[in-house]
């Protein structure tokens, strides 16, 4: 038996012992988890400065925040959502005990990525814990030092059999998922979803599915542009780009195109100063493949900032492109990184038909001061999730499920939502076994006792 | 234990049994369809090119069944233009045309007012209404099932979903506003329940209009456009969906398709933004296991529906009577041919010596001293499954019942002891008629014999002591589980309707329904106002910054990841 197959063996093993059924265990369980971060606060951050040139303030704002709060809710929460749920009675059914009870399902493996690697691989954690489950972790080895740095901590603090880290390459993810399990929580690209989905079909495992898009920002000519540029700056180039909710493209107006692109500007130089490469706050592309896929999109295209990158530190500048041909490459493939097309339409209708003919994606986002431009935009397109007059915050609210439709995955989590994910809600009926005169009419024969409507 | 009925002997049946008609007759039984581009089944032979602008010829050299009609669409074209030359057969798609129309028609938006769903509901509930008595007959010559059966099990099912949908649907559909905290007070935070778009439905034969109407009416209550493939199986209420149904329902949104599992396996191959999929006794696993690999190729979500072998615990503790009339009922529904039907009756054997004799005096009760002719007894829905069933009764001892008929497809409500576990009667799920007795020697041994096993679609506990029926509950896992009762847990429409492991994903009935046919979209509505108070959030970040976050975040007065 392999290594990874002796891992996941001893997994279930240590499930079926029932040791995470009391809420008790899975209470301790979460605390040692927050305790982890506390005191290995410098050595997350540490390693989000290896592999992304995070800083202190991007590692506890954009990560380690989101994974404290979910561990805080879920402790105060896991009483309530784990009680049975009673439910509404038919008049058959008044002297019986009817409701819903949640179960753990059993193993659960998380494929985390490479953008956010402390909290997309930790997040969905806390929820399958809370919930009751084994929980094999796989951090992207794209993100080493993380990956490393999870897999020397979690089992200082968590149960060693029951929250196991594997770390390795596309041969040991793929021998993982060889192995069945009870769930599978991946955060990732269509492409590999679509592998995994597959290999989850094989052992007839449910699968949540974080995928990605291009996700469109629609900016209205009626909007305070000031603001719309500052909140879409911030979160287009946060991370230099590599964040899955990111606006990956703006339509607007061409009238409004030229403003837009200078009051992005100005928020660019007010975020990292004339030379975003000087900045502290200001990320780094993941690697090479990735730094010169994105260096390629630009080419041929306008530049109206930025447009040049370093291999050697595999910075890319923040860029933004202007009258950009739909057609062209950079309006085909998710971006994940500092450069912002900006696609000109004509009217609301047209941003509407462009965004729809194109695959689902994760967030869309509209600026508009005009609620009926914001209510026909959301009315007539789809999407994962959708903020309007800001961008990415959508994602933090823990009482919104977060996920993706179509291409850009299936299943959501967060807050009370990952607990649902993560667990098998079992209905239940339980009746006395008393005399059964009261229940003769429905045994045969039952020729005379045929209801006519 | 009864001997066989001389086949002479037995009164004539009020009802046409299907398995004594001759095979199915080939093309003199002309399938005409209301939807365009749709094709013809030829049962299995080649049509002789009768209709107008068919394809393929008499020759049936293509192989398909299928035939592809053109014209009924063409027929509408102005100006006279002579009919293209059709393509090569061969390659042909025969769904093609029908998935486009569907969408074009998702995409118009036909589908999104409250006022067509409740329309489409109202068709639906129109369809129940004037044709209950077609569709009493068509399950009648499916599966042989009761005029009491087809209503409780079926019609009315079916009826009360339609009417919850059409009393729910406006709430329903209303976004689903979620709970604020501090920062978000002035933001607009909620749930907009949207239809995925093109949504593909494939029912099994069992319960061939429940099965099929229930998860119907949530796909057309979510605003979807739906294909619907019924099971071949079930001929004559196949016939009815097909030719009958798409009346009541607006064609441009609906469409039925037929066929085999070639057939479908051709249909999966197409994008779909959501499969529902109830499977069939014998083969679930795997066909679970093929659909969903079919949608992993498009990223389409799935519900499935599968099956299992329902382990049914009784008690020493119980009233062997009332145990054996509430299992015996459930066991032999539709013939045994339920999903969730106790399968198999784990118990002692002095419980077992108990429920025997019960078990007899309720097959008695309800069936009378001559069960093949009592009309409240189904019949095995094919030969193939018949002969499955008639192998299961070599295993073990009969105690009760062991009779068969194949020329109706009749096996008797029968009951096995000294069963063991390696024997095929343990290994695969029964859907038939058919009762195995495993003994155990405690409640410990019951329970760990459960879970050494796939998880099951649902699971039955029998005890006069509610401790012992909670501990079965708390220690095993299933789709459902009734305490002292068969399934009458599926006759809420407010608990979902399930399985977990091999016994499926997903749930439906009721508001299931209609959040399973939804994506749920989550939606946060920002003014343009309070930037000085997201201003903490921009770079240039400072160590100032950070602590004032870090005192929030002790302080927990707010959700700081909103900033």
């Amino acid at each position: 038996m392999s290594k990874i197959s002796e891992v996941v063996q001893r997994a279930r093993a240590a499930f079926s012992s029932g040791k995470t059924r009391p809420l008790q265990f899975r209470i301790q369980q979460l605390e040692a988890l927050r305790r982890m971060i506390k005191e290995h606060e410098k050595d997350i951050v540490g390693a989000l400065t290896a592999d992304l040139h995070k800083n202190e303030w991007n590692a506890y704002y954009e990560e380690v925040v989101y994974v404290l709060e979910e561990i805080e809710y879920m402790i105060k929460k896991i009483p309530e959502w784990a009680a049975d749920e009673p439910v509404e009675k038919t008049p058959q059914t008044q002297q019986d005990e009817c409701y819903i009870h949640s179960e753990p399902l059993g193993v659960v493996f998380i494929i985390g990525t490479w953008n956010y690697p402390f909290a997309v691989t930790i997040q969905p954690m806390v929820g399958a814990i809370a919930a009751g489950n084994a929980v094999v972790t796989k951090p992207s080895e794209l993100s080493e030092n993380m990956a490393n740095l999870l897999a020397t901590v979690i089992p200082q603090y968590l149960d060693r059999d029951l929250y196991p880290v594997i770390n390795g390459g596309v041969p040991e993810t793929t021998e993982m998922l060889k192995e069945r399990c009870d769930h599978i929580l991946y955060t990732g690209n269509t492409a590999v979803g679509k592998v995994i989905m597959m290999a989850a079909a094989k052992h007839l495992t449910p699968v949540t599915l974080e995928l990605g898009g291009k996700n469109p920002c629609y900016v209205d000519k009626d909007c305070d542009l000031d603001i719309a540029c500052r909140r879409i700056a911030w979160g287009k180039f946060m991370n230099s780009g590599q964040t899955c909710v990111a606006p990956d493209y703006i339509l607007c107006d061409p009238s409004i195109q030229n403003q837009i692109v200078e009051k992005l500007k100005k928020s660019l130089k007010e975020f990292y100063g004339e030379d975003a490469k000087k900045s502290r706050d200001y990320g780094r592309i993941i690697n090479s493949r990735h730094f010169q896929r994105v260096m390629g999109l630009m080419e041929g295209q306008k530049v109206a900032y930025g447009g040049t990158g370093d291999a050697a530190t595999r910075y890319i500048a923040p860029t933004i492109l202007i009258d950009v041909d739909p057609q062209s490459q950079v309006m085909q493939e998710e971006i994940f990184g500092p450069v912002m097309p900006i696609v000109c339409v004509r009217s609301l209708e047209e941003a509407i038909q462009f965004i729809s003919q194109r695959e689902k994606p994760l967030a869309l986002y509209v600026f508009s001061l005009n609620d009926k431009v914001i209510k026909k935009m959301i009315a007539e397109t789809s999407s994962g999730g959708v903020t309007a007059n800001d961008v990415i915050v959508h994602i933090s609210v823990h009482s919104l499920p977060y996920g993706g439709v179509g291409n850009s995955g299936m299943g959501s989590y967060h807050g009370k939502k990952s607990f649902e994910t993560f667990s098998h809600r079992r209905s239940c009926l339980v009746r006395p076994l008393l005399n059964d005169e009261s229940l003769k009419a429905r045994y045969p024969p039952s020729l005379a006792k045929m209801t006519r409507h | 234990m009864k001997s066989p009925p001389a086949a002479s002997s037995r009164p004539s049946a009020k009802v046409r049994h299907p398995a004594r008609a001759a095979p199915p007759q080939g093309p003199a039984q002309s399938r005409t369809f209301h939807n365009d581009s749709y094709p013809d089944r030829a049962a299995g032979q080649s049509r002789d090119g009768q209709q107008e602008g068919q394809l393929g010829g008499a020759s049936g050299a293509s192989g398909s069944p299928w035939r592809y009609s053109q014209g009924r669409g063409e027929s509408a074209r102005e100006g006279g233009e002579p009919r293209p030359t059709p393509p090569p057969p061969c390659r042909m798609d025969p769904f093609a045309d029908t998935l486009r129309r569907l969408r074009e028609a998702f995409s118009s938006g036909r589908t999104r007012p409250a006022e067509f769903r409740a329309a489409q509901l109202k068709g639906l509930r129109c369809f129940l209404r004037e044709n209950k008595q077609l569709l009493q007959e068509a399950l009648a010559q499916d599966l042989h099932k009761s005029a009491f059966e087809a209503e409780v099990s079926e019609i009315r099912i079916s009826q009360n979903e339609i009417d919850l949908a059409l009393r729910n649907l406006r709430s329903w559909m209303k976004d689903e506003k979620v709970p604020k905290n501090l920062a978000t007070q002035l933001d607009s935070a909620f749930i907009r329940k949207e239809p995925f778009g093109l949504v593909l439905i494939i029912a099994p034969w069992n319960y061939p209009v429940n099965l099929t109407l229930v998860p119907l009416v949530g796909a057309l209550a979510a605003g979807n456009c739906v294909v619907l493939k019924p099971s071949e199986f079930s001929r004559s209420t196949e016939k009815i969906l097909a030719e009958v149904l798409p009346r009541y329902l607006d064609q441009s949104c609906f469409a039925v398709v037929l066929g085999g599992p070639q057939e479908t396996g051709q249909l999966l191959e197409h994008k779909f933004d959501y499969i529902f999929f109830t499977g069939e006794a014998g083969g679930t696993p795997r066909v679970g296991r093929i659909v969903m690999a079919a949608a992993a190729k498009h990223l389409t979500p799935v519900t499935l529906e599968l099956g299992g072998k329902n382990p049914c615990y009784v008690d020493d503790d119980c009233d062997p009577q009332t145990v054996a009339n509430r299992v015996a009922l459930f066991r032999y529904f539709n013939g045994g041919q339920t999903c969730v039907a106790p399968d198999y009756v784990l118990c002692s054997p002095d419980t077992q010596e108990r429920l025997l004799p019960a078990l007899q005096t309720a097959i008695t009760r309800f069936y009378g001293e001559d069960p093949q002719s009592s009309p409240s007894l189904g019949r095995i829905i094919s030969e193939k499954h018949f002969q499955r069933l008639r192998g299961l009764l070599g295993c073990g001892r009969v105690a009760i019942g062991g009779q068969s008929d194949e020329s109706e497809r009749y096996i008797a409500p029968t009951v096995l002891v000294d069963v063991r576990e390696t024997e095929p009667v343990m290994q695969e799920e029964i859907f038939g008629p058919i009762l195995p007795i495993v003994n155990v020697r405690s409640l410990d041994e019951a329970i760990d014999f459960i879970n050494r096993r796939e998880k099951p679609l649902a699971l039955y506990a029998f005890s006069n002591s509610n401790r012992v029926v909670k501990q079965v509950l708390a220690q095993t896992s299933s789709g459902g589980f009734c305490g002292n009762d068969g399934f009458m847990h599926m006759t809420l429409a407010s608990l979902p309707f399930g399985g977990v492991g091999a016994s499926g994903m997903g749930s439906y009935h009721g508001k299931f329904s209609f959040d399973t046919f939804s994506h749920h979209r989550a939606c946060l509505l920002r003014r343009p106002g309070l930037e000085k108070i997201y201003s903490i959030r921009y770079p240039p970040y400072s160590p100032r910054n950070l602590r004032l976050l870090l005192v929030a975040m002790e302080a927990r007065s707010c959700s700081c990841t909103l900033l």
